[in-house]
């Protein structure tokens, strides 16, 4: 021990004379002798890392909500007593139903339509790749209002509609055009055909990202194509599909709204003949907003259980419902709270 | 009074060891390329009914390729495949092979269990459950009836104890080790009642001490009658457990044999040159 001091020591001597030069041998020492003792620290309690910048920042965010929530409470000019009055109005509801219906008919239209271009997407033809192809290509580069408008317009192009054997006078079918399309048809073809070009695209993903193995294994067992596609690759896309599918499809409850220009009273068109009437534009608007925040919120729990229930397997345990998230929160809290006294 | 026994039994679903016609496997002269390089050149090789022949040799000598051309899951573009005397994959027409349609090589497939390198289990089906698949929704080739939902269940756990994975019939893939993934999937295959297992480097992917565990299944299979193709590195296995070593290099069978003698004794320089390179001093024949 002395002769490490002294070596301590005189090496420090060279930069550092004087008090400073004890202190830092005396220190070694005591480190030396700590070190000697057998250690125990088996009766010892785990004490967690602290985070108090983790505390700052929970009551910086918890200020900041508490101060908007604040203000949309007590500033009168939201005139909450207008959005309560209009929430329920029949012809809100109305409006609120034909968003809802528009949402669901054109959302399941797009999606089997994606499916099946996705797959002519990924088949050996190259005109059914072609195809496919092209018709991503021009839904995705025309802007929704001009297709809506399109659809709705297309009396003045086409005055009518039939059906027959092409070069022939054959006609089993014949409609005006203007008749044939109404504000709903209109509606839903812009829709659906967009919708369709983009989720072609999520689905191809969605198809790409399962392992060639799978398939491989699956056709070495003599398994049918059909049954492949829906028992063996699309139960893992869908791991993939899901996120960008739900997004699509919250896009879609608001991107409805776009179908005003067609005059169709959905929800936000009935709101604008509303607010037009009674000059409460920004009341009415939020009627419309929080209705479309009940849908988003309950399309996400849907989300939510959908993802969990085809993430069987891919992980090793399924995650946790928010309800058991809570129980398990409170039971270890109870539990560390329990054992902190001794 | 032999022969009314051999009338009633027929008609059963035949046992693994049945007639000595089960799963003989003849591969004639095939050929296979991958763009400009030539895989397979010519390749020829008889597996007898209930006969083990283990493919050896170094990586990108085509032992895989050969594997998977015997299930069609590779395109041959030269040379012909017969199991039983049964075209693989194609059939004759005047005097041309005209591939056969999808569903007609499913049916063929149902011959044919094969276990792969990287088990490819359905990841989002429990073990039971990818082992059941199979047998309620493919055709066989035989035209006999698909099983039942019950039926496959129940032939599905026996499988799982044959492997030693009753207990784990409930388990997702990815809870399960590496060796006992490889076992379900050797289950799985087995579902069908093959009359030819292949084995694409069944131990490859796994961690030493798990290797021995699928080993002694496929051992237990070696013995049953069902023919087994096998392509490994394992060598002392290799010895154990073929009736034929074949060593391949370069896209053709360079030498085969009975294990102990081309182990023992190998007459080509590259089978010399191969061995002493993969099996260690220690390993004495």
């Amino acid at each position: 021990m002395s002769s490490a001091a002294t070596t301590v020591a005189q090496s420090a001597q060279r930069s550092a004379p004087g008090p400073a030069t004890r202190a830092e041998a005396e220190n070694l020492a005591d480190t030396g002798s700590a070190a000697a003792l057998p250690a125990d620290y088996s009766d010892y309690k785990l004490v967690p890392a602290r985070h108090p910048w983790r505390w700052v920042g929970t009551v910086v965010v918890a200020l900041g909500i508490a101060a908007v929530a604040w203000s949309l409470a007590t500033n009168p000019r939201w005139e909450w007593g207008v959005v309560a009055q209009w929430f329920t109005a029949q012809s809100v509801v109305t409006g609120l139903v034909e968003t809802l219906k528009l949402t669901a008919i054109s959302g399941a239209l797009g999606f089997i339509l994606g499916f099946i271009l996705a797959l002519m997407r990924l088949s050996a033809s190259p005109l059914l790749v072609s195809v496919s192809w092209t018709f991503s290509w021009i839904f995705r580069s025309t802007p929704l209002l001009v297709q809506v408008l399109l659809w709705y317009n297309l009396g003045y192009l086409y005055e009518k509609v039939s059906l027959g054997i092409p070069f022939t006078d054959v006609r089993f079918f014949e409609a005006q055009t203007t008749t044939l399309i109404s504000q709903f048809a209109a509606a839903v073809l812009g829709l659906t055909l967009n919708q369709a070009a983009y989720s072609a695209e999520i689905i191809r993903g969605g198809i790409l990202s399962v392992d060639q193995g799978q398939l491989e294994a699956a056709a070495a067992l003599g398994i049918p194509a059909w049954r492949r596609s829906t028992r063996i690759i699309l139960p893992q896309a869908m791991r993939a599909i899901l996120p960008t599918a739900f997004n699509e499809i919250i896009g879609l409850v608001k991107g409805t709204s776009i179908v005003y220009v067609l005059a169709y009273s959905e929800l936000f068109y009935t709101v604008q003949v509303i607010y037009n009437r009674t000059q409460q534009v920004l009341p009415l608007l939020l009627v419309a907003t929080l209705w479309y925040v009940v849908i988003t919120s309950v399309l996400s729990v849907l989300q939510y259980y959908i993802e969990r229930h085809f993430s069987k397997g891919a992980v090793r345990n399924l995650p946790l419902t928010p309800l058991q998230k809570v129980r398990r929160f409170l039971s270890t809290h109870a539990a560390t709270n329990v054992r902190s006294p001794r | 009074m032999s022969t009314t026994v051999v009338t009633t039994e027929a008609p059963t679903t035949a046992a693994p060891a049945a007639a000595a016609t089960r799963g003989q496997v003849e591969i004639t002269n095939v050929r296979k390329s991958f763009g400009g390089t030539e895989v397979l050149k010519g390749v020829s090789l008889t597996v007898p009914s209930g006969g083990v022949a283990v493919i050896v040799g170094p990586s990108g000598s085509g032992k895989s390729t050969l594997l998977r051309t015997i299930n069609h899951l590779e395109k041959v573009d030269g040379g012909y495949i017969t199991i039983d005397g049964q075209l693989v994959g194609y059939q004759v027409r005047g005097n041309k092979l005209h591939e056969l349609r999808e569903k007609d090589i499913l049916k063929q497939r149902t011959d044919i269990g094969m276990v792969f390198q990287n088990f490819n289990l359905f990841p989002h089906l429990t073990a039971l459950e990818n082992v059941a698949e199979a047998p309620v929704v493919a055709l066989r080739s035989d035209n006999s009836q698909r099983r039942n939902k019950g039926e496959a269940r129940q032939r599905a756990l026996e499988l799982l104890d044959r492997v030693g994975l009753k207990d784990r019939a409930d388990a997702y893939p990815r809870q399960l080790s590496g060796g006992q993934q490889q076992r379900v999937a050797i289950a799985r295959a087995l579902a069908l009642d093959p009359k030819i297992l292949l084995f694409d480097e069944p131990t490859s992917a796994l961690d030493p001490e798990l290797v021995n565990e699928v080993l002694d299944v496929i051992r237990e299979l070696a013995t049953s009658g069902t023919t087994l193709i096998i392509v490994t590195h394992e060598m002392g296995f290799a010895r154990d457990v073929a009736d034929t070593v074949v060593f391949m290099d370069q896209g053709q069978i360079v030498e085969q044999g009975n294990p102990l003698e081309i182990f023992a004794n190998p007459q080509e320089p590259r089978t010399r040159s191969f061995f002493s390179k993969v099996i260690e001093p220690a390993f004495n024949i």
